[in-house]
């Protein structure tokens, strides 16, 4: 059985927390993090239609590129920034081990 | 300013507000229903309109949009009353146990019952974080929806965004507009090919001035709008003088006002009886999304079993001395208004 392993949440204030997320159970980084209650909406249910799981990653392994759908979301979100993704898009693997993310609501 | 006197008001045009008519109509009590959004629907059809449903009793599939539709003609023969574009702010409790529910236009619902059926909260405008925009707000240049094109005519207009409806109102307000820019952070459109192509076209010939990887981040003027400061990708900033501006950067659902009414509250969610989904204050129920208890779902359908149940709860209040029978409408057909 795989590991679980650990991504670390920084807040607005800059304090990073961090978040032990399973591998097995072919789970989204936004279910994820909603199952921690962080301030995420995910409107639509991880269908890249709402951006309400938007998170800005600041160190991170190699992705997999956001397909279409997740790229014309981002693209008119306001706040966009360099590392932006939708957290629904992105799958937990071992990868994701160390990343180190914002939680994009908490900053508007 | 409107006033309107009805039995029941139904705060939310999504799938449950609209069978909170029909529920309600059965037992003939009078209807007014209260959107923000300028259209019908709620998350149906705000956010997905053209994808299939296939848990809805009776339709092996039927598109998010021609469910509401349906719920429309459905609901045809009850006369229901209608303000959409308006948020609901308040809720007051009269003297006699009865409410007025005020918009935030100044529309005043006087009514016995109020429904609360505001699914995730109402959809309002993504806003750029941009110092002192709202400032600007309510008639003073930046407007975040265009709901009259023709009022922008012979004006100066900046347009930021990038997805279909910064494209369509670009290509709409071309004509109109005496100067329009559209400002987009990045270099391509994922919206309608043909929407983006026509942009691109009307930059190439004049028509409109398309800014691309730029950015606007601030905005200007003495009380009115008179300029906003665009930053390229990587170089200067600079200013252009307009009129107006429009962000278009979709919409996202907040709870807003109704956490200011006092009512029982668990993570934004309305907590209610499920005997008959009425909440902690007396004559006020919540059904659909908005609502909280054990066990629930927030699902279409469990919002119109919880529209059924309020209705014969809510009927008592409004005909205090009338006893309530249940009557199937394969018996009595539906009755009009
Ligand atoms: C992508 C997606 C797919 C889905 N698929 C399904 C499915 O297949 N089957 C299913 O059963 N469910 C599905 N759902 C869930 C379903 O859409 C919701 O359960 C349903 O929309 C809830 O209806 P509602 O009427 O309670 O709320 P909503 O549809 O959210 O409508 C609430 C309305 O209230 C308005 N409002 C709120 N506050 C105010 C205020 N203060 N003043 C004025 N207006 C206000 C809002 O503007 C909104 O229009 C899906 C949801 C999404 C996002
Ligand atoms: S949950 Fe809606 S875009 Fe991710």
């Amino acid at each position: 059985m795989q590991e679980d392993i650990t991504v670390y949440v920084e807040n607005p204030a800059g304090a990073r927390e961090a978040v032990p997320v399973p591998t097995d159970m072919g789970l989204s980084l936004m279910e994820a993090l909603k199952a921690h209650e962080f301030n995420i909406q995910a409107t639509c249910g991880g269908m890249a239609l709402c951006a309400t799981c938007h998170v800005e990653l600041l160190e991170s392994p190699e992705l997999p590129e956001p397909s279409d759908d997740e790229l014309y979301m981002l693209e008119n979100l306001p706040d966009q920034r360099p590392g932006s993704r939708l957290s629904c898009q992105i799958k937990v693997t071992p990868e994701l081990d160390g990343a180190v993310l914002r939680v994009m609501a908490d900053f508007e | 300013m409107s006033t309107v006197t009805t039995d029941i008001c139904i705060i939310g045009a999504g799938p449950v507000g609209l069978f909170a008519v029909f529920e309600a109509g059965l037992l003939k009590m009078k209807c007014h229903v209260i959107d923000a959004l300028p259209q019908v629907g709620g998350q149906l059809s705000e956010i997905y309109p053209k994808k299939p449903i296939y848990d809805i009793p009776g339709f092996p599939t039927i598109l998010a949009g021609d469910l509401i539709k349906n719920q429309m003609d459905q609901i045809a023969p009850f006369h229901a009353t209608f303000t959409l574009g308006e948020r609901v702010e308040t809720l007051d409790k009269q003297e006699d146990g009865s409410f007025k529910v005020t918009t935030s236009e100044g529309t005043e619902v006087f009514c016995k019952v109020v429904v609360i059926a505001g699914g995730l909260g109402s959809f309002e405008p993504r806003k750029p974080a941009i110092d002192n925009l709202t400032n600007y707000e309510g008639g003073k240049g930046v407007n975040y929806m265009i709901l009259d094109p023709e009022y922008y005519r012979g004006k100066r207009v900046v347009l930021a965004g990038g997805g279909d409806s910064a494209l369509d109102w670009a290509i709409f307000l071309a004509d109109i507009a005496e100067e329009l820019t559209l400002v987009h952070r990045g270099t391509t459109f994922r919206g309608a090919p043909e929407s983006a192509a026509k942009v691109a076209s009307l930059a190439e010939e004049g028509h409109m001035r398309l800014l691309l990887k730029s950015n606007v981040t601030e905005v200007h003027g003495e009380g009115q709008l008179n300029a906003v400061t665009v930053v390229p990708d990587g170089g200067e900033a600079f200013q252009i003088e307009t009129d107006y501006f429009i962000p278009l950067f979709g919409l996202v659902p907040k709870l807003g006002p109704l956490e200011n009414w006092g009512l029982e509250l668990e993570k934004s969610a309305i907590v209610v009886n499920t005997f008959d989904y009425s909440t902690n204050i007396p004559g006020v129920y919540a059904i659909g999304d908005i609502n909280t208890y054990p066990g629930k779902l927030k699902l279409i359908l469990c919002g119109y079993h919880e529209a059924a149940l309020m209705a014969q709860s809510a009927y008592s209040i409004i005909n205090p001395d009338k006893k309530f029978v249940l009557k199937y409408t394969t018996v009595n057909g539906v009755p009009t208004m």
